[in-house]
């Protein structure tokens, strides 16, 4: 049953959550920091106002549009962690695009700017999706590769052909771009925050990667891919074919976070504009259960947790890389416990104990209906 | 500068800076021949690099002060061995799939080795590492001594590791048990052959070695740590491996090439060739994809069972 799935699954990731709680607890004791101070922090200091609680919604559209992106990816068999590379590539294709033609009125510049940034991501994807399907490498290994490459792209561009010309005449020689014209700015969902439509775009976002991915032949395709390339060779799906569509879509949503970056949040490439979304991207859709219904909710936990790390920073001088921690443990734990999830044993047993866990009374209502 | 003493440059700086990519990949060796696709090995490396210089740094005053680099080198193995432990446990155990596994372990190493290093230290601080050790009479050979015999001590541990590795995995039992349960744990199994416990002891030594490589990083090549002190280096050792075509020999062709590559393109920047910075740092990993794409061919000749959980439970 449904209901039942999502019950177990549920049990299972506050199972995880917990020990990873308690596994960085360990670390936080070590460097003298208190845990539950810290937590406190993490958790509630985000949301204490609305600035807080914008930001955090800022923080999670990257992390909404990685994560479908991966989640795609994943499901279709083929695991993608170059996000981070592939938002850059996004970063500077629709940067790009917006400086290229400053006169373009809104409706033209804004979308071009997007959907650059979206097929430089995809390309860059593509790339490893390509080299996986065609020449057997393994494709974690490529897109590690293919991030730090990225890496060195993004700075020689910002530090060369694409500096800004100002900071060259000033001499500061802050490796930054030109500011994006006005016309290739997302608006401001709520004044004087940095909120800012990115979010109803990455919303419609999971909503399409739930259509494609459950609603479409070519997202079954995928798939079943992924779920077994040996039976889907059988049923005549090309599994290549489709681990590259998958890589391609994978990073397209990570080059079209980099675009909504830039466009809505800093307005000009900068460096480290992706500051580790696309790892944390990687967390975010393990997290959600590689479905976009649950991806929606886990990136704003995760915009939690990135703000609330900075806090800690500051308040509690807990270094931010405790967030890399974080998200090691967090995924560890989940792919431990998704061996539980696999085993059919184990979840009958789980069930059992949750359902006696419900009070008689309840139950023996229950128990009247055939 | 005449041809041969460009080549002695370029070879004097190669050997040293093939120690660690080869070590680490000895060590993804072992895992990979038991069937365990480490891919957290660079943050392995991570934190035996922080370790490694964090001992000394801590002991510099004290009257442990002679032993810091031993204690140092011992506690950086030790803390491999252990976070290969533990990823046996996800991955063996639990079962877990072994790529995302990796890239968590792999955060997990990097985050962990950086928190501490801020919060211990701060700061960029050098500490005196280990220094050269020019083996005596040998060094002074023309040619060849340059090149072979005034390195760290480390650096001949790592050479010496390499017959030692082709020892252990071919002429022992032990070998041909790892080799077994990572080819066909089933029929390992049917033997009589603890298919998990061999993989953990692999994944253990594995680790083990990944941090003795972080280790020489931070300690004789650096000698200082600082976040990306690694910078993917674990990532291109597990690169190595499939170059290498699973074997120790293969492998230390492999460490060599590439670590030719970069001095040369480091000699280059000292002759007065110029060309982007980005570019040259950007080479090893190109390098990389290229020598995955070319080695395909030789996917035959590895681990049968690389990557793929063992439940004896099962029935086909």
């Amino acid at each position: 049953m449904d209901k039942q799935k999502v019950a177990y699954s549920g049990t299972v990731i506050l199972a995880v959550s917990v020990i990873a709680a308690f596994l960085v607890a360990l670390v936080l004791l070590a460097i003298g920091a208190s845990p539950l101070e810290t937590y406190k922090t993490i958790l509630t200091g985000p949301l204490s106002d609305l600035f807080g609680v914008t930001e955090v919604l800022v923080r999670s559209v990257p992390l909404m549009l990685v994560g479908l992106g991966i989640a795609i990816s994943f499901r279709s068999g083929i695991i993608n962690i170059g996000a981070e590379g592939q938002i850059q590539m996004g970063v500077i294709a629709s940067t790009a695009v917006a400086l290229a033609f400053p006169g373009l009125p809104k409706l033209y510049l804004l979308p071009m700017a997007l959907l650059a940034g979206a097929l430089a991501g995809a390309l860059w994807g593509g790339i490893a999706g390509w080299l996986r399907a065609r020449l057997q490498v393994n494709e974690i290994l490529s897109t590690v590769m293919l991030n730090y490459i990225a890496a060195q792209i993004y700075t020689y561009l910002l530090r060369g052909p694409m500096l800004d010309p100002t900071e060259l005449e000033t001499g500061s020689g802050t490796p930054q771009s030109m500011r994006l014209p006005v016309a290739a700015f997302l608006d401001q969902i709520v004044p004087g925050t940095r909120l800012h439509t990115g979010l109803i775009l990455a919303l419609v976002a999971a909503v399409l990667v739930w259509v494609l991915l459950w609603k479409t032949t070519l997202g079954f395709r995928m798939r079943a891919a992924g779920a077994g390339a040996k039976a889907a060779r059988y049923a005549g799906i090309s599994v290549e074919k489709y681990l590259v569509v998958a890589m391609l879509f994978a990073g397209g949503f990570a080059g079209l976070a980099g675009a909504v970056e830039v466009t809505g949040v800093h307005h000009r490439a900068i460096e480290g504009i992706s500051s580790g979304y696309g790892f944390a991207g990687i967390v975010v859709a393990l997290f959600g259960m590689l479905h976009p219904g649950g991806i929606v909710p886990s990136s704003v936990f995760f915009g939690i947790l990135l703000i609330g790390a900075d806090m800690t920073q500051r308040s509690a001088s807990v270094p931010a890389n405790m967030v890399l921690v974080l998200q090691g443990v967090i995924i560890l734990s989940i792919v431990s416990g998704q061996s539980f999830l696999r085993n059919p044993y184990a979840q009958e047993r789980l069930l059992r104990w949750l359902r006696n866990l419900v009070p008689t009374a309840l139950r023996s209502k229950k128990g009247v209906q055939p | 500068m005449s041809a041969g003493v460009m080549l002695f440059n370029v070879l004097c700086l190669a050997v040293p800076f093939s120690v660690a990519i080869l070590v680490a990949a000895l060590g993804e060796n072992f895992n990979q021949r038991a069937g365990i696709f480490n891919l957290g090995c660079d943050g392995i490396m991570c934190m035996g690099a922080f370790l490694g210089f964090m001992v000394p740094y801590t002991l510099r005053a004290g009257p442990l002060a002679p032993y810091g680099n031993l204690l140092g080198v011992a506690t950086a193995m030790l803390a491999g061995c252990l976070l290969g432990l533990l990823f046996a446990l996800v991955t063996v155990t639990f079962r877990a799939s072994q790529g995302i596994a990796g890239i968590g372990l792999q955060m997990l190493g990097w985050g962990l080795s950086g928190t501490l290093f801020r919060h211990f230290v701060g700061g960029v601080t050098g500490v005196d590492g280990i220094q050269a050790m020019p083996i005596p009479y040998l060094s002074k050979l023309p040619f060849l001594g340059g090149v072979l015999f005034n390195h760290n001590p480390l650096a001949y541990v790592a050479f010496l590791l390499v017959p030692a590795s082709w020892f252990l995995l071919y002429k022992t039992p032990w070998g041909l048990k790892v080799r077994a349960v990572g080819t066909h744990p089933r029929a390992a199994d049917t033997m009589g052959i603890h298919v998990d416990r061999t993989r953990y002891e692999a994944l253990m030594l594995g680790g083990a070695l990944a941090g003795l490589a972080g280790a020489y990083l931070s300690l004789c090549q650096a000698k200082m740590f600082s976040d990306d002190l690694v910078a993917g280096r674990g990532f291109i050792a597990v690169a190595l491996v499939y170059f290498g075509r699973w074997s120790p020999l293969g492998i230390l062709g492999g460490a060599l090439l590439f670590s030719i590559a970069q001095s040369f393109q480091l000699s280059m920047q000292v002759w007065g060739i110029k060309f982007p910075y980005e570019f040259a740092v950007m080479l090893p990993y190109v390098l990389v994809i290229v020598v995955l794409a070319l080695a395909r061919k030789a996917r035959q000749l590895g681990p049968t069972d690389l990557g793929k959980p063992y439940n004896r439970e099962m029935r086909f």
